[in-house]
């Protein structure tokens, strides 16, 4: 393995000197980078000459920096807004690639049922409505659980996230009140609660508090064995958190937009996880150097083919079938 | 900072310091003097380089120009954050800085919290960290055992050198659990009534910030305390002592009354480190844009919100907004800077030789 990377190292060198590399910078969001930087490196290991660096600086980073045309490729967890793309130099397209879930964590000690949240519920407590764990409203979504009355200690993230806009996203989409009060974006203004910054500040939040509760990544919880409660999807039923929930919440898109900027948090369906949602790659329609757009366009085409399949193996959900298909024909498209 | 300080300092040991100041070269030079038949590689070197003007003139220009790179430097930091943070600017003004409210989703944003959050949480470090510097200065330089001397500075010199995220892990699992069971019950039950320390008890909030900036600006105080207490020379000690002053006596009037101007100045230094301080503070205090009256509640500092959320502010306003948070931050150092020069040149107006 070093071998042959030291190999590819050499090659990339001598083409580099011969003036065949073809170097593409991307950058973006940080929750897709363990299985981005996975398929660069495969990719640049099976394609001598091509190098793809992927710098996870952020979401907002990489659509600035794409949008601004000084790198080849962005990445995003939550889609662009009208505005945003409006007001974009370059114009670019959302390439849905893999898909994530959020998932309720909370700390109650003696308490060994896994506890089940209905959306409204948990709204309530983040808007602070609900303060104690012995709320009637939690009983009824949890009957047999002998709920200790102690304070709900609400914690969320205090770092500008993709994980925070699927969650308050799906919150906004079942409370009207939340919808109109903190919104749904990467950062809001959150009605209580402590600030942690990071996955595992919130993961170490819960753990040392009795009676908080908190919000990460699957992909977080199930690398570290943290559990987590299930939530009721919009067919009334209520789903642990699974990568085939998160993928059938993306199957059952009925309508999937041409720029795939779609939300797919609270789906109807029996197996969805309602709290899920694509990544995407941003991709510049104009502008881009067509050399550089060739191995870009290359690159999707064998993310869809090789890409995909590896994407369970570091948690993420890959793409329903469906999608995929619909993903190929895009980028086929692509000039 | 040193060398400054010593020659500030008041006129009735300037000239000892500067007998210091030109012994120490000739202690350095003295075996090549001992026998003047002997050509001494410096005065070859000064016989053989030329015109001495034109190296002095070099010297010069240049030493100016580092000089001179400190006002560049300040100049585009400023002008960078006033013309980044220019949006914002414009559509809240002034009342920015003195504005609660950080919303994102309807663009409203004002720096006050996080303005309250950097300066209480610094004053806390401060109030802890500076008897405790002092006193260990003290103790090292005055009263400690030869042997305990050098482990005691090393290790206090170790703790300057930890970075600050680690400081923060530590403060996680370590410091917030220890306040949260067993401090925090304690100072509410004795101090409730201040309403400093009431309130529910989450372990983290801007105690802890506090507490943990405490620890790391400790090192920096009382290094600094110590070099400039044990840069005081002998004969004031002994001539204080010779009165019949008690230790203490002779440690208030000979020793911390000629020294505070360094020890001000040590302590700026660390206030500098304090408001600034990011991670360690992002991981413990909360990160609530919201003012409390008790140090248990959660907080937020102006470097902690920048460090949070700039990475994923995508639209205009709100990175503008942040920057200007910047800006605040760059201010309040400035004022809290000018302050602090304020009250050494207030302490220091007074006659020398008080018996404070």
């Amino acid at each position: 393995m070093k071998a042959k990377s030291i190999l590819t190292a050499a090659l990339l060198v001598c083409t580099a000197s011969a003036g065949y590399a073809q170097k593409l910078n991307g950058a973006g969001a940080t929750f897709p980078n363990p299985i981005y930087s996975k398929w660069f490196s495969e990719y640049s290991a099976q394609h001598p000459g091509v190098e793809i660096n992927y710098q996870p600086i952020g979401s907002g980073g990489g659509i600035r920096q794409v949008t601004a045309g000084t790198v080849d490729f962005g990445a995003t967890d939550g889609p662009m807004s009208n505005e945003q793309l409006a007001s974009a130099k370059v114009k670019v397209q959302h390439i849905p690639t893999v898909l994530g879930a959020v998932v309720p964590i909370y700390n109650l000690p003696g308490i060994n049922q896994e506890l089940k949240f209905s959306p409204e519920v948990l709204a309530d407590i983040y808007l602070g409505k609900i303060t104690n764990w012995s709320d009637g409203r939690i009983e009824k979504d949890n009957p047999g659980v002998k709920l200790p009355n102690t304070e709900i200690i609400v914690t969320h993230r205090s770092d500008g996230s993709g994980t925070t806009f699927i969650f308050t996203d799906y919150l906004s989409k079942v409370s009207n009140d939340w919808k109109t009060g903190p919104g749904a974006n990467t950062a809001v203004s959150w009605p209580k609660g402590l600030g942690g910054k990071g996955n595992e500040a919130i993961a170490g939040l819960v753990r040392q508090m009795p009676g908080s509760i908190g919000y990460v990544e699957l992909i977080y919880a199930l690398q570290n064995k943290i559990p987590y409660g299930a939530v009721k999807n919009a067919s009334g039923k209520f789903v642990k958190a699974s990568i085939e929930g998160v993928a059938a919440s993306a199957a059952a898109v009925k309508m999937m937009p041409a720029d795939y900027r779609v939300s797919i948090t609270n789906q109807v369906g029996g197996d969805v996880y309602p709290i899920s949602s694509f990544t995407w790659l941003l991709v510049p329609t104009q502008g881009l150097d067509p050399a550089k757009e060739k191995v870009l366009k290359d690159f999707l085409g064998w993310m869809l083919e090789h890409g995909e399949s590896e994407a369970s193996s570091l948690y993420y959900a890959p793409l329903p079938a469906s999608v995929a298909a619909k993903v190929r024909t895009t980028v086929a498209q692509m000039k | 900072m040193d060398s400054k300080t010593q020659q500030s300092r008041i006129p009735s040991f300037s000239e000892s310091l500067s007998q210091t100041a030109v012994q120490a070269p000739d202690s350095a030079t003295a075996p090549e003097n001992r026998d003047p038949v002997v050509a001494s590689p410096i005065r070859e070197f000064l016989a053989g380089r030329g015109s001495s003007a034109f190296a002095d003139r070099w010297f010069r220009g240049l030493m100016v120009a580092c000089a001179l790179s400190i006002f560049a430097i300040v100049g585009l930091i400023a002008t960078e954050l006033v013309l980044r943070s220019e949006l914002s600017l414009k559509k809240f003004g002034v009342g920015f800085f003195f504005h609660s409210g950080w919303d994102p989703v309807a663009g409203n944003y004002g720096a006050w919290p996080f303005i309250y959050g950097t300066l209480v949480s610094s004053l806390v470090a401060l109030v802890i960290a500076v008897p405790l510097a002092v006193g260990l200065a003290i103790f090292l330089t005055e009263m400690c055992p030869r042997w305990l001397r050098s482990p005691l500075a090393f290790l206090t010199e170790l703790l300057a050198a930890i970075p600050s995220v680690v400081y923060g892990l530590w403060a996680v699992f370590v410091l917030v659990p220890l306040l949260r069971e067993h401090v925090n019950p304690v100072l509410a039950k004795a101090l409730g009534w201040t309403t400093l320390f009431s309130g529910p008890n989450y372990g983290i909030g801007m105690l802890a910030a506090g507490v943990i900036l405490a620890i790391m600006i400790l090192p920096i105080i009382s290094s600094l305390t110590r070099e400039v207490m044990s840069a005081v020379p002998h004969m004031q000690r002994e001539a204080v002592l010779a009165l019949g002053a008690t230790r203490w006596e002779m440690i208030r009037m000979g020793v911390l009354r000629n020294a505070r101007i360094g020890i001000v100045g040590s302590i700026i230094l660390g206030l500098g480190r304090a408001l600034g301080e990011t991670m360690a503070v992002t991981m413990v205090i909360g990160n609530r844009p919201e003012i409390a009256k008790s140090l248990f509640a959660p907080g937020y500092s102006m470097a902690s919100v920048i460090a949070n959320e700039f990475s994923e502010a995508s639209d205009d306003l709100y990175l503008s907004a942040l920057i200007e948070i910047g800006l605040a931050l760059f201010l309040v150092t400035i004022v809290v800077n000018a302050l602090a020069r304020v009250l050494v040149w207030a302490v220091t107006r007074g006659a020398p030789a008080r018996a404070v």
